[in-house]
Order: C-alpha cells, then sequence, then structure tokens
C-alpha cells in the first residue's frame, strides 16, 4: 500500500491523516510547532447552542485518534523546501529527508502585519500570538491591552482575552496609510463588521445592521458611530479612533490615540495617551503558500479567500500529480470547513492510491464541506463563496488548456 | 508575581505541573517543561527576548507560531533559535544576542549599494 506524507497538523492535516489511515495508508505528519492541532488549539467560543468549542480538546482528540490508527508525527520539524524527484516528492526538514508518492499541503495561514509607528517595542505582538499565549499556554500576554484592526479574529479574541482575565481598552483602527487603507477606513471596517454583528450582545450592533444593508445607511452608521464606540462583551469597538503611535522606552508603555474622520483622516488636537501594557495587531489572515509555490503550482490572486491560493479543484488536488492541499492554503474560514477539507483530501489520497470504491465518499465529503461552509457561525470573508467558483473556474480554464496543448 | 492562567473559567485549571529550570541571561529561571521559551520567559513578565543586530533595540516575540523569527535566541550556544516554537527542557542555556560588530564604512557602503 502506498504512504503519504502531510505537512501541517492542524485541523485539515489531522483530518486527512485519520481518514488516509482508516482507508490502510501509512501517514507520516510534519509539523514545526511542539503541539498538534496548528490555529485550532487557540480556538475558544461559544456555539449558538450555548456549548462550548474548545480548540485543545477537538486537537487533542483528532490526535489521538490519529496515533491510534498509526499515524507518525515528527513536530517540532520544520520542512525547508520540497522538490519532485523520479516520480516522488521529495520534503527536506531540519531533521532529515522524507519522500513519498502523496503529499498534502495543509500549512494554514499566517497573519498579516499592520506597520504602526513603534511597533516594533516588546509587548506589541499579532493577535494570534495574544490568543496562543493565553489559551494555549495559558499565560497572560499583559494586564491591560488595546488591539489595532477591528475584524473577526480580533473581535473573537477580544473576548477570549476577557474571558481569561486580560482586559483589554478597546479595539482601534490603525492610522491610515497606502498599506492599512482598508483596515484603517471607518466605513470599509464597518462594511464587513456587518457580516459578524449577529455575534453581538449588544441590541445596538445587532439592530444597527438590519439597518445598515444599503450604502446610505452605512455612511450614515459611521458618522452617527457613537464616539465612545459601541461594546461588544463590554469592551468598546472604536471605529472612530485610531492609534497613532505606541510608546514606551523599552517595551510597551502606552498608545497615542486620536480621533479620525468617517474617511480615516486624524482630527488634529484630539490626541489622547492610554496606559497599556501590551497591544495586539489584527491585520488580518492570508494563506500560507510558500511551500505550493516552490513545488511549482499555479497561483491565483483571489481577495474573498484571503490572498494568493494554489490551483485546486475540489477534490483538493492540485495541478501537480501527488500534490494537494487542504485547509486554509487553499482560503481562509474556519477550522471545520477546514477540517471537511482535510476528510476530503485523505479520500483522494486513498482514492490514487487504488483504494476501490470511494468515488461516492469523495462526492458527499465535498457536498458536506459546501454544508458546513453554508452554515458556519464565523465567516471570514462576506463572499468566500464567490472565491471558491472563481478558483474552480480558474481549474477549468487550466485543464482545458492543457488538454489543448496536448492535442 | 506569576503571569500564569492558573485557573480559567472555560478551560479549567493547569494540569501540567512539572516546572524544570532553565538560565536566561545568566540568570536561573523556572518554567513548565516542554512549554515554549517565550512562554516561559512572559511567564515572569520578560519580553525583551534580544537586541537588533543594528540598531540594539529591545525586540520581542511577535507572531508566537514561527513565522516572524522577531523572537531569536541563542540556545545551548548555537544561535537564530525561536523561542516560540523551542520547548524548555532542564539546564537549557538561553542568551538574548545583541548587536553584531559594525562594519567599517567601505563594507556598509556595499552592502547599502
Amino acid at each position: 500500500m502506498d504512504n503519504a506524507i502531510i505537512i501541517g497538523s492542524g485541523p485539515a492535516g489531522l483530518t486527512a491523516a485519520v481518514t488516509c489511515a482508516e482507508n490502510g495508508i501509512e501517514v507520516i505528519v510534519i509539523d514545526e510547532y511542539m503541539l498538534a492541532g496548528g490555529r485550532l488549539l487557540g480556538q475558544l467560543y461559544q456555539e449558538p447552542n450555548g456549548s462550548w468549542w474548545n480548540g485543545i480538546k477537538e486537537s487533542t482528540e483528532l490526535y489521538k485518534k490519529a496515533v491510534d490508527l498509526g499515524v507518525k508525527f515528527h513536530l517540532n520539524t520544520a520542512v525547508n523546501n520540497i522538490e519532485k524527484s523520479n516520480s516522488l516528492w521529495v520534503i527536506y526538514t531540519e531533521k532529515g529527508e522524507f519522500c513519498t508518492s502523496n503529499l498534502l499541503l495543509a500549512t494554514g495561514a499566517a497573519e498579516s502585519p499592520i506597520p504602526v509607528p513603534g511597533w516594533t517595542l516588546p509587548g506589541v505582538m499579532s493577535v494570534g500570538a495574544a490568543q496562543v499565549m493565553t489559551n494555549v499556554h495559558r499565560v497572560k500576554p499583559g494586564e491591560r491591552g488595546v488591539i489595532i484592526g477591528v475584524n473577526v479574529l480580533s473581535a473573537a479574541i477580544a473576548m477570549e482575552l476577557q474571558l481569561a482575565g486580560v482586559e483589554v481598552a478597546c479595539l482601534t483602527l490603525p492610522k491610515m496609510n497606502p498599506i492599512t487603507e482598508d483596515a484603517g477606513h471607518p466605513r470599509k471596517v464597518l462594511n464587513s463588521l456587518l457580516h459578524v454583528s449577529h455575534m453581538a450582545p449588544s441590541p445596538f450592533v445587532r439592530y444597527g445592521s438590519k439597518l445598515m444593508k444599503n450604502e446610505f445607511m452605512k455612511k450614515l452608521g459611521v458618522t452617527f458611530y457613537p464616539k465612545k464606540g459601541v461594546k461588544m462583551w463590554n469592551i468598546p469597538i472604536q471605529l472612530r479612533k485610531a492609534v497613532i503611535e505606541i510608546c514606551g522606552e523599552n517595551e510597551v508603555e502606552g498608545v497615542k490615540i486620536a480621533t479620525i474622520s468617517t474617511e480615516g483622516e486624524v482630527v488634529p488636537g484630539s490626541e489622547e495617551y492610554i496606559q497599556v501594557d501590551f497591544v495586539c495587531i489584527a491585520g488580518g489572515l492570508y494563506p500560507l503558500a510558500e511551500l505550493a509555490a516552490v513545488a511549482g503550482c499555479p497561483f491565483y490572486l483571489i481577495e474573498e479567500l484571503g490572498g494568493y491560493v494554489p490551483l485546486h479543484n475540489e477534490r483538493m488536488e492540485s495541478s501537480l500529480e501527488g500534490l494537494y492541499v487542504a485547509g486554509n492554503i487553499t482560503g481562509i474560514e474556519g477550522a471545520k470547513v477546514a477540517a471537511a477539507q482535510g476528510r476530503t483530501a485523505g479520500l483522494s489520497i486513498a482514492h490514487r492510491s487504488g483504494v476501490k470504491g470511494l468515488e461516492s465518499s469523495i462526492r458527499d465529503s465535498i457536498e458536506m464541506t459546501q454544508q458546513i461552509r453554508n452554515s458556519a457561525h464565523i465567516q471570514f470573508h462576506p463572499e468566500v463563496e464567490v472565491g471558491r467558483k472563481k478558483v474552480l473556474k480558474q481549474w477549468e480554464a487550466y485543464q482545458a488548456n492543457k488538454r489543448r496543448e496536448v492535442i | 508575581m506569576t503571569r500564569r492562567i492558573l485557573d480559567h473559567p472555560v478551560l479549567g485549571k493547569i494540569e501540567n505541573n512539572n516546572y524544570v529550570s532553565f538560565i536566561f541571561n545568566n540568570k536561573v529561571y523556572k518554567g513548565l517543561e516542554n512549554e515554549s521559551l517565550a512562554a516561559a520567559l512572559l511567564s515572569h513578565g520578560i519580553r525583551t527576548l534580544r537586541y537588533h543586530e543594528d540598531s540594539g533595540s529591545p525586540r520581542g516575540f511577535y507572531c508566537n507560531i514561527g513565522h516572524c523569527y522577531e523572537c531569536r535566541v541563542s540556545v545551548n550556544g548555537q544561535s537564530g533559535i525561536r523561542a516560540c516554537v523551542t520547548p524548555i527542557k532542564e539546564g537549557m542555556i538561553v542568551e538574548s544576542n545583541g548587536p553584531l560588530q559594525p562594519l567599517n564604512k567601505e563594507d556598509r557602503r556595499l552592502e547599502n549599494g
């Protein structure tokens, strides 16, 4: 029987590993982190039915299931390069080489930084870093902090910090500049926030989101947006304020915040100083796809999926023989969608390895992924479905082109 | 004062109780075995992990999952080790690296050109 190697032990990689192993395929999982689970580890939120989604518990269960099925793990092992050699994929790691005929890239996502004056001071960290410290390592990132960047991820993590007894003074926008254009523009941010407003317990935000479905109302919404901000889980969310500087001698001691116009321009003389001992920067997630690039996958820039994604189809096959992709490397979505994609990838690998009778399971798994996407509690991009369709269209065009070349 | 979240309203109490000793910049600290170096140091309020090679300005961890390399330190004499993805072990010797020897003017011109 064939073997498979999976790079990345997040929800996509772990689910793929379990699926492959259940179909009798020998699996090795490689991850540079010291624990299996990837970004799933830090997740902690309340489902609509009131139960808690505990990322550590989910990760541990998936990991144990994989180990029980005989999956071999190489954690704390960074992959430096991959290449095709004699119809096999060779994986170069800092602990030696591996080779396989089926390679799955499930490398997940990384966070975009937002440049802000003073951002190199110790105590400034990505919002995901604060999440991992708090929920996984159980160490407070600080006593009181500010989050720069208002989006789905930062709103969720603000709540997690508060749950752990860490004070979040407020969520604000970054000062607008050519790089932060979208993240620093109140109306654009409000637009994207309307899609998470159902999570908010505040009737202002909930009621507001229904009112603000058209452009005119959105504009009014920012103009009338209370100067003190609105509160979500009792944390002020400031769409009309921006951090203009992070201050401190040798580490973070405070931030300078200013009022901004509806177009994101700083109102002169409105600056104030807030004392904090840490700052989180939340610039959003993008697919972490370097390994697909060195392998030679074609890439497309698809904004709805969070950035450049390697070409792939619904079966999670890349355009390169024996190379698969699953999870956030294919576009930014939640852990449950990533896991569903991992299952499809695992089935596709088993199918290619000669396991019979998987066609209907693969179709079901693709269908299931779609269902999970549609019922997702949190949508990272409101138009993710449009983005998925764009990739499939590119795939068809690419395959048609290839057929023409053969003829 | 420890910054550990010993009890969490949803995640419960910390189960790992296996403290080990390690050395950071010639001082002995305790941390939980196999937690990351960055987490162990942060639990003691230590955020500065190194000083920038050129400017000497202090730096700490930024991404905390191995991507940004801001948290690089020396471990047992080996430099360039990421504190956020390195599990601590008993007796580990960890050091912050400081500014490198300045290049002479000519070399610097070459580098920038």
